[in-house]
């Protein structure tokens, strides 16, 4: 996505952070996501899913990079399937939670 | 059954189910904001700072979906959430109107494991409000209670005037086991009588605090509008807070 393809919500600056993706990750994931940590892609910045910048005026969520405002995940959901774009994030380092 | 602790269970392993819960009760915290008391069968239980997301459905079929901070510890399957009514918007105008006891509403949750605070962490913790942002960090605070935490908390609690408080009673009438969460407020365009400074935005000078200073690091949670917790988390970070300890939660332009 480049500058010009920002939508409105995106350019005024009308942003969440990644703790909104929490139910709608939870919705295919078994395990928390947003308190994964990633690396970004394009500066290498590592931080968990819940810092990134949110836009959810675009037909579905937009997560970008609090450093460098690169994409780093899209998630859109569909009646019948959710698309989960990912390309933005090296990896992820996922907590799971110890036997008790 | 008195009110217990929950355990800090995930629920991981297990996807997303949406419940069905019940309005048993309600608080009005401001003339706009309302504190709703759900029954939630089989609720997992939570940990302070999580939230859930709602989801209303029209006769027609239409449905959308919310996300709401949990205010409290569950107790006994009663879950609390506060809402702030939005001029305009199409799911607190009627959460904290038309939602009358009985009816029902979907829930699912708890989600979030990020912007959480758990009692046996030992403190210090910085709790920064901005205006309804209190809600998850009075769930921390309820939560310290609730487990007999001797943790050291610290709240600064940023509101437009004195009627914009949230849990105002339990703030300044604080129960026993409050004895050690120190609370200050900042008004920004009306302040009570007497009240030592003119309006004004926070500043540098409210975060300090003996005992909560950078250098013994201590956990923050910063929750607000956007912007504000942009300013706050900058002023922490700039005086010397650990930036992987300062926790943000930004309520975004969703639309009520």
């Amino acid at each position: 996505m480049t500058e010009a393809d920002m939508t409105e919500a995106e350019m005024a600056g009308e942003y969440e952070d990644g703790n909104a993706l929490a139910g709608p990750l939870r919705e295919i994931f078994a395990v928390d996501v947003t308190a994964a940590v990633g690396q970004c892609v394009s500066c290498g910045l590592i931080g968990p899913i819940a810092i990134l910048r949110v836009y959810r005026r675009a037909p579905g969520a937009v997560a970008r990079c609090p450093s460098c405002d690169a994409v780093l995940l899209r998630l859109v959901r569909g009646p019948s399937a959710t698309w989960l774009d990912l390309k933005g994030i090296v990896s992820l380092q996922i907590p799971l939670p110890v036997a008790e | 059954m008195a009110r217990a602790a929950v355990p800090g269970r995930l629920s991981a392993g297990r996807r997303l189910e949406w419940h069905v819960g019940q309005l048993a009760d309600y608080r009005d915290e401001t003339p706009t904001a309302r504190t709703l008391v759900l029954d939630v069968p089989d609720w997992p239980g939570h940990l302070a700072g999580q939230h859930v997301d709602v989801r209303l459905t029209a006769p027609d079929g239409y449905s959308t979906e919310r996300s709401y901070s949990l205010a409290a510890p569950a107790d006994d399957g009663r879950l609390q959430l506060t809402v702030q009514r939005v001029p305009d918007g199409e799911v607190s105008p009627y959460l904290t109107g038309v939602f009358s006891a009985g009816n029902p509403l979907e829930i699912r949750g708890p989600v979030g494991g990020w912007f959480v605070w758990r009692p046996a962490e030992p403190g210090p913790v910085l709790l920064v409000a901005g205006g309804s942002g209190i809600v998850p960090l009075m769930a921390m605070i309820r939560t310290r209670r609730a487990a007999n935490s001797q943790a050291r908390f610290r709240l600064v609690y940023s509101v437009r005037t004195p009627g914009d408080l949230y849990y105002a009673t339990e703030l300044g009438h604080p129960p026993p086991g409050d004895d050690g969460v120190d609370v200050s407020y900042v008004f920004t365009r009306a302040t009570p009588e007497d009240w030592p400074v003119p309006p004004r935005r926070i500043q540098v000078d409210d975060l300090h605090a003996e005992g909560f200073s950078a250098h013994v690091q201590p956990a923050c949670f910063v929750c607000g509008p956007t912007a504000f917790v942009e300013v706050v988390a900058n002023m922490l970070v700039g005086l010397g807070y650990d930036p992987s300890r300062v926790k943000t939660e930004r309520f975004g332009p969703t639309g009520g």
